[in-house]
């Protein structure tokens, strides 16, 4: 059976899936800008408590990693298969380092007693606990986007050994990479939004 | 069967060089096997929902307790919506006619992503089993409805979590089938094939792949929530803890309302597609038709909060959505008009579609305009949550998609099957179904304006006569599908084989063997002509 190629169509079908993924955290967002109109003094105690540097540490590394997954679907296309498997598990290192990050942050937070449901968050005021809440449900929703992410890199850089992923037949990592910048580009709004402007 | 078969062995038949068997179903990627199973699945899901709700109308035949107990009323009915919603009505003619005839339509020879086309039935299936589990585990069936509103829906003990989870993998199967039927209508069409030469099914299913796209994605997040509120004690939704029940309400509506149009655009593109073949003489105003879709996809994800009237917003914002509301009448209104042209002057032949279709306007019409009634912020209040709400919407969504469904499944019948089902039975069937269907939900809209309120166990003695007369319409509504879906049976098994063109239809379905081969066309078809130029088009049989 031969085998059906079209480049354009499976753009097409990724940034349709993109925007199904946008759509779903836009969900949050909404929910997010509500909260925040409605509570903007609590939204601004609670951010204090989160840590900026993590925070900043992790915007760096991301940022970082989608850089070398760019740099990595151009190595792909000038022929350079060996470099560009290198990138591709550079970027994966650095989701990992994201996640190990990310483990910190909330262990920390949870060794305050401050997680879902439980007693000490229950005792803040009602403007706080939305605040975590929301900090947990959209930094958790977009820990498990990274995880997905850095599985899928790890598939196209396993395809490329194969030899299924060719520097004519790139476009597997090429969504992949869209994925990936998708992943850094929700990071880059929850970070000034839990981080930052409150 | 036909002398095609012979040279080109029909879909139903093994590829050549394979040995067939279940496993070349359940694992095919030919779009007319996954369309077929779809289908079948649909249709027994619908039974399922047919026989839920002759239950609920058993119980309701007279006041006090008829056949169950409160809780087990409560439970039916959530199980019905959830059912003929998630499983049949979304589903229905996208994954099932669409599947089968998007590609066949436009010459293609596949969708883009055949892979991810029988994922997505896959997906369905395991959504539908979980959704059966929830009745079997945990502590009882779901009793929310199939809204799932908080507060009852974050407290209640019975297996909503389960059931949430289902409609989040049905959710994640229709998105992926409309991401694939966008990406074939952009890239597969066959030469000459221009996009003012689309049938008009496949504009109503490019309108519908671009909703589910977009809106399914946000009940995805909404069903979560209620998950994390259950199992993780989130509080987003818990006054108690700053959050708000009001946002689940703004939330699934941003979903739900568009998602009535997922249900009645494609039944719209059938309309569209069988009133030209038997007024013989091309659709009014394609170009209309066409953008009316897209209209109606667009201004439909604008009213959600007419939903929320009662449920406490600002003057400003009621106002807002009631006037967005009128407005999304205006491109349903105008298929309605173009359709009553098309008929005008026509030479109609009539057939057992066209009878689906002509019950299709008038049910469609009772109910859309029954929902400008709902979409007024002032009568709106009189009538909020009463049965006039449930009779407006099975008239838009059982009179308009359910007939439309119906209207494309005699109408499809004979290219599938190669076939031609009992015609004289079909037509008493659907006048049988039409009967029953207004004797069913038209006492609802009196029931409803006199206060009568929706998903109540037991009613007050004035309210019986009309729930009296409701409940002995559903039993001549279902006599009429069970001959209706007995009759096709029997054509499938017994039926005259017919021809390439039975109907004189000039899209391309129409030009392939019926059934079609495993590959739709010997060769890539040209197109010249627009879907409904019947210049020199005759009917085979």
């Amino acid at each position: 059976m031969h085998e059906h190629r079209d480049y354009e169509g499976a753009k097409i079908g990724m940034w349709l899936f993109l925007f199904t993924e946008v759509l779903l955290f836009g969900g949050l967002f909404l929910l997010y800008a509500v909260f925040l109109h409605r509570y903007p003094a609590e939204f601004h105690a609670a951010g204090k408590e989160l840590s900026r540097t993590f925070g900043t540490v992790n915007t760096v590394v991301l940022i970082t990693s989608s850089l070398f997954m760019a740099l990595a679907i151009s190595a792909l296309q000038r022929g350079r298969t060996v470099l560009s498997q290198r990138l591709v598990l550079l970027t994966v290192a650095l989701a990992g380092v994201f996640l190990v990050n990310k483990f910190f942050e909330w262990n920390a937070k949870i060794g305050h007693g401050i997680y879902p449901d439980s007693p000490g968050l229950l005792a803040l005021p009602p403007g706080e606990m939305v605040f975590f809440n929301l900090y947990y449900l959209m930094t958790g929703l977009h820990g498990i986007h990274v995880v997905i992410g850095g599985a899928v890199l790890l598939y196209g850089w396993h395809l490329m050994r194969v030899g299924r992923v060719t520097p004519e037949h790139f476009v597997f990592l090429e969504n992949g990479g869209l994925y990936w910048h998708l992943v850094d580009l929700v990071w880059i709004y929850l970070f000034p939004l839990f981080y930052l402007v409150v | 069967m036909s002398a095609d078969a012979h040279d080109h062995p029909s879909f139903f038949q093994p590829l050549p060089g394979t040995k067939g068997g279940l496993a070349s179903w359940l694992f095919s990627t030919d779009h007319k096997r996954i369309g077929m199973l779809y289908l079948y699945c649909i249709v027994t899901m619908f039974l399922v929902g047919l026989a839920l709700g002759f239950l609920i109308r058993l119980e309701l035949v007279a006041p006090g307790r008829t056949i169950m107990g409160p809780q087990t009323y409560n439970a039916l009915f959530t199980l019905h919506g959830v059912v003929m919603i998630f499983l049949v009505v979304i589903p229905s003619i996208p994954a099932a006619f669409g599947n089968i005839f998007l590609p066949i339509q436009i010459g293609a020879e596949d969708v883009s992503f055949p892979r991810l086309n029988i994922l997505s039935w896959w997906l369905y299936i395991i959504g539908a089993a979980l959704a059966v589990l929830s009745l079997v585990t945990g502590k009882g069936a779901p009793d929310t409805g199939w809204t799932f509103y908080v507060p009852f829906s974050a407290v209640t003990t019975t297996n909503v979590d389960v059931a949430v989870i289902a409609v989040f993998i049905l959710g994640f199967s229709s998105i992926l089938t409309g991401l694939n039927f966008i990406t074939t209508l952009h890239r597969l069409r066959a030469p000459g094939m221009t996009w003012t030469r689309l049938p008009l099914f496949c504009w109503s299913l490019y309108a519908t792949g671009w909703i589910q796209v977009l809106a399914t994605p946000i009940l995805g997040i909404t069903v979560l929530l209620i998950f994390a509120e259950r199992v993780l004690g989130v509080g987003l939704f818990d006054p108690s803890r700053g959050g708000d029940p009001i946002l689940y309400q703004h939330l699934f509506w941003i979903y739900s309302h568009p998602a009535v149009y997922i249900m009645i655009l494609p039944a719209m593109g059938v309309i569209s597609e069988i009133l030209p073949v038997f007024a013989r003489k091309p659709i009014f105003g394609y170009k209309m038709i066409a953008f009316s879709s897209l209209a109606i996809a667009f201004a439909g994800s604008l009213v959600w909060a007419h939903h929320m009237f009662v449920s406490g917003m600002s003057d400003t914002a009621v106002m807002v959505f009631s006037f967005l509301t009128f407005v999304v009448a205006i491109p349903s209104a105008i298929k309605v008009f173009n359709w009553v042209s098309t008929l005008y002057k026509g030479s109609i032949r009539v057939e057992p579609p066209l009878w689906y279709a002509l019950a299709f306007i008038f049910l469609f019409s009772i109910g859309g305009l029954t929902g400008l009634v709902l979409g007024s912020a002032g009568t709106n209040v009189h009538v909020h949550d009463t049965y006039f709400v449930v009779a407006h919407f099975h008239y838009v969504i059982f009179g308009g998609m359910g007939f439309g469904l119906f209207g494309a499944m005699h109408y499809w019948f004979p290219k599938i099957y190669g076939r031609m089902y009992d015609k004289r039975m079909a037509n008493w069937s659907c006048l049988i179904a039409f009967v029953g269907f207004n004797l069913l939900y038209f006492p609802m809209f009196i029931l409803g304006l006199q206060g009568m309120p929706r998903r109540y166990y037991d009613y007050l003695p004035k309210y019986a006569e009309g729930h009296f007369f409701s409940t002995m319409g559903s039993w001549v509504l279902a006599t009429g599908l069970l001959l209706m879906f007995w009759n096709l049976w029997r054509g499938i098994r017994h039926g005259k084989p017919v021809g390439r063109n039975p109907w004189g239809a000039a899209t391309l379905e129409w030009m392939a063997p019926s059934p079609p081969p495993h590959h739709n066309f010997d060769a890539e078809p040209v197109v010249t002509h627009g879907p409904y130029d019947f210049t020199g088009v005759k009917p085979d049989a």
